[in-house]
């Protein structure tokens, strides 16, 4: 059984968003041009995913999962609903609460943290077509988390890990523009390369085990530290 | 949708020269891939083989299509404000048919796409496109663009396919090219290995960028000032 800290590390390096799932690459590649806005943006994605991934959880395990109606049945007189099965439904519930949630925060962060705003403000509507968020939930769904609190270690690693991979591209981007790209490379090209780099380095984070059944003879650690096997 | 294409024929044939470009040019120097950038999120990750880049090329082209008819049709009914939801909303429904009709269908595949045919809507060839085009132009030739930038899509996803399955597992579509691996024989009773890098998700990111690479070396007017 993993523990919610080897959810934690494993969604920021082995199994980051960027480097082994792609998601959220439109927007990493569009507003990686300077290690400013890179941090405005990731931070945002950071936030957003802490706040949705969570509400999906409840949303999964209390209405579409099969048999999350079951809390209907006895008291409210309702008969079967354990069989009621509306996972169908999860991309159309998942899709609607972030983007709601994107506006509602917005809205939020515009009122009581005006200074908050002005950094994040111009990114949040960007977030809610961001792969990574819905990718959030939908991975959630997935792998079947089995509390909230494992469910938003692994949005709150699954940001983490992005904002690391679009700052470091960032900063590799601004300090590339002294060095002689071949011409058809430059700008995109480039950075599509150096991000496959940047994910062939973050591979080496997969040989992290995690889980403590395998490890049970090797030292004894106490319960949240994940052992490190090189 | 006929209604509009009737009125429109006489004075603008179905197939006029301005329809065919709508085409056309995404395949080429207006790839939506390659030079817009757009719908990178769940292209790379599933092109390990050619198979599930056709599945995910055409689950693409349909909601593509459908979705820039429907947003096209109803582009003087959404109000501007909310736009966007209604957006997700019509890619949303469209995408739960998909996945359905794989599910039902196409089990197997089903099951290794995983969660990126969910993540078709938040794809962002399919709002790129919804907002570009449909928002602003009649269906018929929103239809057009649908079908050039979903076939854009699917060509270069299926040509990224292509090298990682054929260096990466020696296969192509699932026949072996090379011989047999576990046998020895073909091509690798002469020592030939295939090359697992080529399976892990960063050549695919490479592979692109070399594609990149050699399309704007062929067409200079592509390239980019830093």
């Amino acid at each position: 059984m993993e523990s919610t800290l080897d959810i934690f590390i494993k969604a920021i390096f082995s199994e980051n968003m960027i480097f082994a799932y792609f998601l959220g690459m439109c927007s990493y590649l569009a507003v990686s041009k300077t290690v400013k806005t890179a941090v405005g943006l990731g931070a945002a994605v950071i936030f957003v995913l802490v706040v949705t991934v969570p509400v999906n959880y409840l949303l999964e395990n209390y209405l579409l999962k099969e048999g999350a109606l079951e809390w209907l049945n006895p008291d409210w007189g309702v008969n079967g609903a354990s069989t009621i099965d509306l996972s169908f439904l999860s991309f159309i519930m998942f899709i609607a609460v972030v983007a709601s949630i994107v506006q509602l925060v917005e809205m939020l962060v515009e009122k009581f943290a005006p200074a908050l705003y002005g950094a994040l403000g111009i990114f949040l509507p960007l977030i809610a077509v961001n792969c990574s968020i819905l990718g959030g939930a939908l991975f959630m769904q997935d792998r079947q988390y089995s509390t909230i609190l494992d469910a938003t270690a692994f949005s709150l690693g699954s940001g983490i890990g992005w904002f690391i991979a679009i700052v470091a591209i960032a900063a590799i981007r601004e300090k590339i523009r002294y060095s002689n790209v071949p011409a058809p490379l430059r700008g995109l090209g480039i950075t599509f390369i150096i991000t496959g780099l940047m994910g062939i380095a973050f591979m080496s984070f997969s040989g992290i085990k995690y889980g403590k059944d395998e490890v049970k003879a090797k030292t004894v650690q106490s319960d949240d530290t994940n052992n490190i096997n090189p | 949708m006929s209604e509009t294409v009737k009125t429109k024929a006489p004075r603008n044939p179905l197939f006029s020269k301005k329809n065919k470009k709508l085409i056309t040019d995404p395949l080429t120097d207006n790839n939506p891939v390659t030079i817009q950038v757009l719908g990178i999120c769940s292209a790379l990750a599933i092109t390990v083989q050619v198979e599930q880049g056709v599945v995910m090329g055409g689950a693409v082209l349909f909601v593509l299509v459908l979705g820039n008819l429907i947003i096209s049709l109803l582009r003087n009914l959404i109000p501007s404000r909310i736009r966007i939801i209604v957006q997700l909303v019509v890619v949303a429904a469209l995408v739960i048919i998909v996945n359905e009709v794989l599910k039902a269908f196409l089990p197997d595949v089903s099951e290794k796409l995983s969660v990126f045919v969910g993540l078709i809507i938040t794809n962002c060839i399919i709002m790129g496109r919804f907002e570009a085009f449909a928002m602003a132009n009649k269906p018929w030739p929103s239809v057009m663009d649908a079908i050039g930038n979903g076939l854009g899509y699917a060509g270069l996803l299926i040509l990224v396919a292509v090298f990682r399955e054929l260096f990466g597992s020696g296969t192509l579509y699932g026949f072996p090219i090379f011989g047999d691996y576990i046998e020895g024989n073909g091509l690798y009773s002469l020592g030939y290995v295939n090359n697992n890098m080529m399976i892990l998700p960063p050549m695919a990111l490479i592979i692109v960028g070399v594609i990149i690479w050699v399309q704007r070396s062929r067409n200079k007017a592509l390239i980019e000032e830093y």
